[in-house]
């Protein structure tokens, strides 16, 4: 029997049926339509991740106090607390390369303000450089000043979102706040940047470090400690430069051993492959869970061939007294269930880009399809077909055409 | 004899082995020439099914040769039978066996699909199914599905089927059982015409009436040839 009339006849075996027909396609539909959007969100979240730390500002470097020591033991030399101010302004003096640096040191305080008091607001102390580092403009009015952290001056810039709940439409800048016990002015709002990673920058508050130091710091902690440094490379390519003058004057300053520093510097690059090493963790697993979702498709297939095959044994036995022989009758049955398995494949890319860009359209989840994941799980569904259609198809084959005729 | 369309030596069909072992056909001689009709009786068990299947070249006997238009086809392969089957055998079944959800037509299409020898196109096979369906007195049925004609009808769609690859023989196996008395008679009147026109015919049956219109009586009984004579013109044995 040609191809062609093999084909024919395999499509006329499935339209016998045709609800059965869909509902045995359903689980390829579902499966591939698993592998597709569980890819497309991983994907999605990933880009979420990469957006999210692309948005810390441009050819940022980030030093961190490490605190991975062990504890103070005599061999701590130095004893130093982290990183401090100092430092940031040896990094600012010594290190070329460098668009301009910063640092943040914060304090949790209850903030009021026109008769309404937010509770632990993160209220943040840094320098006149954090804009431009951390890409981060101010809306109105200015931020603070290398003159107001000179001379510790108690003034404010506030989070959007802050200035919303104080002062509504009304001009926030002029109007008097308290962080904590300490009165400040307000000089400036940011702009409206949003939740980045897990810091919603809307909601903290603005002040100079110095402030943060003299006013909110007790002073057994070292007056002078900040929580992590700020260094805007000239480009891309000076990172690496840049980053080895941190570390070296870094150590110098700081006095400890090379191979054990007690900080660690982090770029976007950085954060996003640790980033995209625990995504593509999930995403493997995302898949392998869609991956059975196909097997059980394809066991579903598997079954429905065997009744297919069981219900018409006696097509089968009249087909083999015409002249098929074992091979055309197992082509025939392998076909039907490709074909439900690549209908189903079909539907199921349909689906799965579909559904998608449902999420991304109505859910709070962001999902990219992933190219490559199509033909992927089109050609799964295709193996699915030959695999479990096999078996029931060479069951057919080996029917006894006596047997076969006999059968009611 | 060289003239044989059919020609068994001692063909013997045992199912099962030892003490189970069922001997359904004990050693049968049995030449058939072409043009002949032939009818195959016996009481359940004589084994005169077992004989119509290898004769179908549905089985392979146990023991024996079978040797059908010149060719051994007792020791072939299911390959090799399937294509046997295809071009030299047509299928008369008790129960018509028609594929219901398709027209008579496609039905009698059927074996001229399985056929790899002869390259038909889709016209021609088309032009000689109708041409099969017109041979039966069915021209003006030929698009009606199964469920839409009746029993005689059917089992004229079945000869059809089993005449449209031009087989050496027909092989009809109980075709009135599942009819009327009026219907039989049609579809008995019908395979005498063919037979007149030159088909060979092996038909089994157990009722003496259809065995009338075939020119010669083999009788079995016990898996062996018990009497086998030919019919007086329009006489009864």
């Amino acid at each position: 029997m040609s191809p062609k009339q093999t084909l024919k006849v395999a499509w006329e075996g499935l339209t016998l049926n045709k609800a059965r027909s869909f509902l045995t396609t359903l689980g390829v539909i579902i499966g591939v339509g698993a592998v597709i959007v569980m890819m497309a969100v991983s994907a999605g979240a990933e880009a979420e991740i990469a957006d999210q730390i692309n948005a810390l500002g441009a050819n940022l470097i980030m030093v961190m106090p490490s605190f991975t020591r062990g504890g103070f033991g005599p061999g701590i030399r130095g004893g130093s607390f982290g990183l401090s101010y100092g430092d940031l302004q040896a990094i600012a003096e010594n290190v070329s390369g460098i668009d301009g640096v910063s640092a943040e040191q914060g304090t949790t305080q209850d903030v009021r303000a026109a008769g309404v008091t937010l509770e632990d607001i993160t209220v943040v102390g840094t320098t006149a450089g954090f804009p431009a580092v951390r890409d981060y403009a101010v809306g109105q009015g200015r931020f603070v000043t290398d003159e107001d952290v000179d001379r510790s001056s108690r003034v404010a810039v506030l989070g959007y979102g802050i200035a919303q709940e104080f002062f509504g439409d009304q001009a926030a800048i002029g109007q008097q706040i308290t962080v904590g016990s300490v009165r400040f002015t307000v000089v400036g709002v940011m702009v409206e940047k949003g939740v980045v990673g897990n810091t919603d920058y809307d909601s903290r508050i603005y002040v100079p470090i110095t402030a943060v130091f003299d006013r909110f710091v007790p002073a057994r902690f070292g007056r002078d400690s900040v929580g992590v440094i700020y260094v805007s490379a000239e480009s891309k390519h000076r990172m690496d430069s840049v980053m080895a003058q941190v570390t070296s004057l870094l150590i110098e300053r700081h006095d400890v051993d090379p191979a054990a520093p007690d900080f660690s510097l982090m770029t976007q690059d950085s954060i996003i492959d640790t980033a995209a090493s625990t995504t593509e963790t999930f995403r493997d697993l995302l898949a392998w869970v869609a991956a059975v979702s196909l097997v059980v498709g394809g066991i579903g297939i598997m079954n429905i061939m065997l009744v297919s095959v069981t219900e018409r044994t006696r097509e089968i036995g009249l087909r083999q007294a015409l002249g098929a022989r074992p091979r055309d009758v197992q082509l025939q049955f392998l076909l039907e269930a490709v074909i439900l398995s690549l209908v189903g494949g079909l539907v199921g890319v349909l689906a799965g880009v579909g559904g998608s860009a449902l999420f991304d359209a109505v859910g709070t989840m962001r999902t990219e399809v992933v190219p490559t994941s199509i033909p992927l799980a089109f050609l799964a569904a295709a193996v699915v077909g030959v695999f479990f259609g096999y078996y029931p198809a060479t069951k057919a084959a080996q029917l006894d055409p006596i047997e076969a005729l006999r059968r009611e | 004899m060289a003239d044989s369309l059919i020609e068994t030596t001692a063909l013997t069909k045992v199912y099962g082995v030892g003490d189970v072992a069922v001997h359904a056909l004990r050693g049968v001689d049995m030449q058939v020439k072409g043009g002949e009709f032939v009818a195959v009786m016996g009481p359940s068990g004589s084994g005169k099914s077992t004989l119509m299947n290898l004769l179908g070249c549905l089985d392979r006997p146990t023991e024996g040769t079978y040797t059908l238009d010149g060719e051994d086809v007792s020791r072939l392969s299911r390959n090799e039978l399937a294509r046997v089957r295809n071009r030299k055998i047509g299928f008369v079944f008790q129960s018509y066996n028609l594929l219901p959800r398709l027209s008579a037509l496609k039905n009698v299409v059927l074996p001229l699909l399985y056929d790899e020898r002869r390259d038909l196109t889709e016209e021609e096979r088309h032009q000689r199914a109708v041409a099969a369906l017109e041979s039966v007195g069915l021209g003006d049925r030929v698009d009606h599905r199964p469920n839409e004609l009746s029993g005689g009808e059917q089992q004229r769609v079945a000869i059809a089927r089993a005449l449209v690859n031009r087989p050496s023989i027909v092989l009809a196996d109980e075709p009135t059982g599942n009819l009327d008395t009026r219907s039989g008679a049609e579809i008995m009147e019908l395979l005498t015409r063919l037979h007149q026109a030159g088909a060979t015919i092996v038909m089994v049956t157990h009722d003496p009436e259809c065995a009338e219109y075939a020119g010669r009586v083999i009788t079995l009984l016990d898996g062996r040839v018990e009497s086998d004579q030919l019919n007086g013109p329009g006489g009864r044995t």
